[in-house]
C-alpha cells in the first residue's frame, strides 16, 4: 500500500515537472487561496480574477493555483514550491501570508510577489487591496432607509482593521439618515462556517432586528432572511439566487481589473512594486443590483455610489469615535493608514470591540 | 412565535448533525473500531444530498442517496482497515482527507446554487401549541429521526442478543471469536451504520441547516461528534445530552453577545448578574464556551471511574486478526 502511494506521487509530481518544463516560454502566473475556490465568496471572487485573466491574455500565459493553504508558517512552503515551480509573479490572497511572502520574497529577487490586504512592501513585493467600506457606507444608508424598527444585525468574523473599518463605514451611512439607527454585532469568531452563520442571523432576527448585514463569506445568513421574510445584503459574490426577495444588493469584489493590469505589466516588464487600493471608482468593488427596495431608497444608493465614484469618501469629518472624542475634524478626511490599522468604534455602535 | 421558542427550534437544528453522527460512529466504536473518518463521510453525505435533491427535486431521495453513499464511502475504511488490518487512525484520517477533497470535487457544480430544503412538518392544531408546539409538533423530519434514532440505538445496544455481540465483539474480540462471533463481519456492519448516520447528519446540513453546498460546509462538526462520543462515555443518551448542550452554549452565546443588558433586567438578581458577566467575556471565548462547557460537563458526568471503564470499548482501535 505505502508503495503504491509512494509511486502514484512520485509519478504525480513528475507530472507537473514536464508540465512546468514545456511551458517555459509562457509567463507563469499563480495565485495562493486561503479557502477553497468553491466558497461562493471571497477565494471563489480572486479566482474568477484568474480565470478572467487565462481568459483574456490567452496563451501568453499559464497559471495555476493553491487552495485551502493555511495561514502561518504552513505558507511559506506554498509560496517557495510555487516560487521553484517557475511562476514569474505570485499573487497571496490573505492578510496572513503576510509574513511569509515577505520571507519568501527575499529569497526569489527575482520573482513578483503581490499581497492582498497587508501592508508590508518591498522592491518585488507589492500590495494592493479594495475599499469595501465605499460598498458598507451605500448598505448603511439603504438599511436606515429600509428598516422598520432602525435596528440591523450584523454578522462579523474577526476583529481586524478591515472589519472594523466595515461596521464604522455601515454605521455612518446609517446615521446620515437616521441618526437613532441602532446595530446589534455578533462575533463568530470565523470567516466560514455555514451554519454558525446561519444561527447568528436567526439569533438577530429573533432579538429584533429586521435587516441582517454580514463579513463572513457564506449566503446563509441571506437565506434566513429569504425564509424570514427579512431583508439583507450579499457579500463578496451577487448571492440574488440565493435570496431573490432578501438580498437588495451586494458587495462584490472584482479583483479581474487589476489582475489584468498587473500581468500585463509583468510580461511587458513594466511590472514595478506599488500600493494599490482600488474602490468603487476603480471596479474593484462592484454594487450588485440595487433590488427589494423602494424608488426612493434605491435613487438615494445610486446617488451616494455617483458620489464615491466622484472621489468622495465616506470617512470624511465631523466624525466622533465610539467614546465621543473627536476622529475627523469638520471636512477632514481620513488617509488610508488611518483605516488600515483601524481599531475603534465610531459613535454610535453598541458593542465592545474584542482586543 | 416567542423569542424562548424561536431559539429553541434553533437549538434543535444546530444539534440534529452532531447527534445523529456521534450516534452512528457510537455503534462504532462499540464494536471495537475506531473510525476518524466522520468528518469525510459527512462531507461526501453532505453533497450526495444537495445533488441528489437538486437534480429531483426530491430532499427525501437527497437524504436517502446521502445514507447509502455514506455507508458505501465507509466500506473503503471497512475494507482497509478491517479486511487488510491497517491502522484504524490513519486509515480513518486518510478516509476525511478523501472526503473532504472529493466531495469538493463532485460539488464543482453545485457551488453558487440554491439548495432544496426539506419542509418542516406541521400538524394542524398540535403545531400552533404555545411554547412547545413547533418544538414538538413542527420541525424538519430529521429532527424526529434523531430522536427515534438514539431510543433505537439504546435499545439495539443494551436490550438486544444482537446489541450484546456488538458490545462483545467490541470488548473482547479474542473470546468473541473463539464462541464463533464473526467478529469481521460485525464490524462491517457497524462500521457501515457509521458511515450511514454520518451521511445523513452531512444531508442534514445540506437540506434542513443552510440548504446550499459549499466546500467543506461542515466546518468541523465531525470532529465535534467524535469528541462527543467519547466525552458521553459511549451512553446514547448521554450522546443525546452532550449534543444538545453543545448547540444550546453555541446559541446561548450568540444571543448573549447580541442582547441589551437592560432587556434583561426582568430576570432575577443573581441570574441577571451571570448575564451581564458572561456579556462582559470578550467574544472569542464565548466562542470557545461550547467547547469547554461540554467537555467539562460530560467529564463530570463520568467521573465515575468503574462505570466508565464498564462502558469503554476495551478493544476500541484495536486490530484483529482471526488466527484460524
Amino acid at each position: 500500500m505505502k508503495k503504491t502511494m509512494i509511486a502514484l506521487a512520485a509519478a504525480a509530481a513528475m507530472a507537473s515537472l514536464t508540465a512546468g518544463a514545456q511551458a517555459q516560454e509562457k509567463l507563469k502566473a499563480c495565485w495562493v487561496y486561503v479557502g477553497p475556490i468553491g466558497d461562493f465568496g471571497y477565494s471563489y471572487q480572486h479566482d474568477q480574477g484568474r480565470l478572467q485573466v487565462e481568459k483574456e491574455l490567452g496563451d501568453k500565459v499559464e497559471t495555476s493555483y493553491l487552495e485551502n493553504v493555511p495561514e502561518g508558517p504552513d505558507s511559506d512552503r506554498a509560496f517557495e514550491r510555487l516560487a521553484r515551480e517557475g511562476c514569474k509573479i505570485i499573487f497571496g490572497t490573505s492578510f496572513g501570508f503576510m509574513d511569509s511572502m515577505v520571507k519568501v520574497a527575499a529569497k526569489f529577487p527575482d520573482i513578483k510577489f503581490e499581497h492582498a490586504t497587508g501592508y508590508k512592501k518591498s522592491d518585488n513585493l507589492a500590495i494592493y487591496n479594495a475599499r469595501f467600506y465605499e460598498g458598507r457606507y451605500i448598505l448603511g444608508q439603504i438599511a436606515a432607509k429600509e428598516s422598520k424598527k432602525g435596528l440591523a444585525g450584523y454578522i462579523v468574523s474577526f476583529p481586524i482593521p478591515e472589519v472594523v473599518m466595515g461596521i464604522n463605514s455601515f454605521m455612518l451611512g446609517a446615521q446620515s439618515v437616521n441618526p437613532d439607527f441602532k446595530i446589534k454585532i455578533v462575533w463568530v469568531n470565523s470567516w466560514f462556517d455555514p451554519g454558525k452563520e446561519a444561527d447568528a442571523a436567526k439569533a438577530l432576527f429573533d432579538q429584533g432586528a429586521d435587516i441582517i448585514v454580514q463579513h463572513t463569506d457564506s449566503t446563509a445568513a441571506l437565506q434566513v432572511a429569504e425564509e424570514r421574510g427579512l431583508k439583507g445584503f450579499g457579500q463578496s459574490s451577487d448571492m440574488a439566487k440565493f435570496a431573490p426577495k432578501a438580498q437588495m444588493t451586494a458587495i462584490v469584489d472584482d479583483w479581474a481589473p487589476y489582475y489584468l493590469e498587473r500581468v500585463k505589466a509583468a510580461l511587458d516588464g513594466s511590472w514595478k512594486t506599488s500600493d494599490t487600493w482600488g474602490g468603487i471608482k476603480d471596479g474593484e468593488v462592484v454594487m450588485s443590483p440595487y433590488a427589494n427596495m423602494s424608488d426612493e431608497t434605491k435613487k438615494m444608493a445610486e446617488e451616494t455610489e455617483a458620489k464615491i465614484k466622484g472621489g468622495w469618501n465616506p470617512f470624511t469629518g465631523p466624525v466622533m469615535k465610539q467614546d465621543g472624542s473627536e476622529f475627523l475634524k469638520d471636512g477632514q478626511v481620513a488617509d488610508d493608514a488611518t483605516l488600515l490599522g483601524m481599531n475603534f468604534y465610531v459613535k454610535g455602535v453598541d458593542d465592545k470591540l474584542p482586543q | 412565535m416567542g423569542m424562548l421558542e424561536a431559539i429553541l427550534l434553533t437549538i434543535a437544528t444546530a444539534s440534529t448533525p452532531l447527534l445523529i453522527a456521534a450516534l452512528g460512529e457510537l455503534v462504532v466504536e462499540r464494536s471495537g473500531v475506531l473510525n476518524l473518518g466522520t468528518e469525510g463521510m459527512m462531507l461526501m453525505g453532505a453533497v450526495t444530498g444537495f445533488g441528489v435533491a437538486l437534480s429531483t427535486g426530491s430532499p427525501w431521495l437527497g437524504a436517502l442517496a446521502a445514507i447509502l453513499v455514506g455507508a458505501v464511502f465507509s466500506l473503503l475504511f471497512g475494507i482497509l482497515a478491517l479486511s487488510f488490518v491497517t491502522n484504524q487512525v490513519a486509515t480513518g484520517l486518510a478516509l476525511t482527507l478523501l472526503g473532504t477533497g472529493f466531495s469538493g470535487m463532485l460539488g464543482v457544480g453545485f457551488v453558487g446554487q440554491p439548495g432544496v430544503r426539506m419542509t418542516n412538518i406541521y400538524i394542524p392544531g398540535l403545531s400552533d401549541l404555545p411554547l412547545v408546539g413547533r418544538l414538538l409538533f413542527g420541525q424538519d423530519p430529521l429532527f424526529y429521526l434523531s430522536i427515534v434514532l438514539v431510543i433505537a440505538v439504546s435499545w439495539f445496544l443494551f436490550r438486544t442478543r444482537a446489541g450484546l455481540t456488538l458490545r462483545a465483539v467490541g470488548d473482547n474480540h479474542g473470546s468473541a471469536h473463539a464462541l464463533g462471533i464473526s467478529v469481521i463481519g460485525i464490524r462491517y456492519l457497524a462500521v457501515m451504520f457509521g458511515g450511514a448516520c454520518a451521511g445523513l447528519a452531512g444531508a442534514q446540513l445540506s437540506l434542513v441547516y443552510t440548504p446550499q453546498w459549499v466546500e467543506n460546509m461542515t466546518a468541523g462538526r465531525g470532529w465535534i461528534a467524535l469528541a462527543l462520543v467519547v466525552f458521553a462515555s459511549w451512553r446514547p443518551w448521554r450522546v443525546l445530552a452532550g449534543a444538545y448542550l453543545f448547540g444550546a452554549i453555541t446559541i446561548a452565546q450568540l444571543h448573549i453577545q447580541a442582547i441589551n443588558l437592560g432587556d434583561l433586567s426582568f430576570l432575577p438578581g443573581p441570574l441577571y448578574a451571570l448575564a451581564a458577566g458572561v456579556k462582559s467575556l470578550p467574544s472569542q471565548f464565548l466562542s470557545a464556551l461550547p467547547y469547554l462547557a461540554t467537555v467539562l460537563v460530560l467529564v463530570l458526568i463520568s467521573r465515575n471511574k468503574r462505570l466508565t471503564m464498564m462502558n469503554t470499548p476495551a478493544s476500541l482501535g484495536s486490530a484483529f486478526v482471526p488466527d484460524r
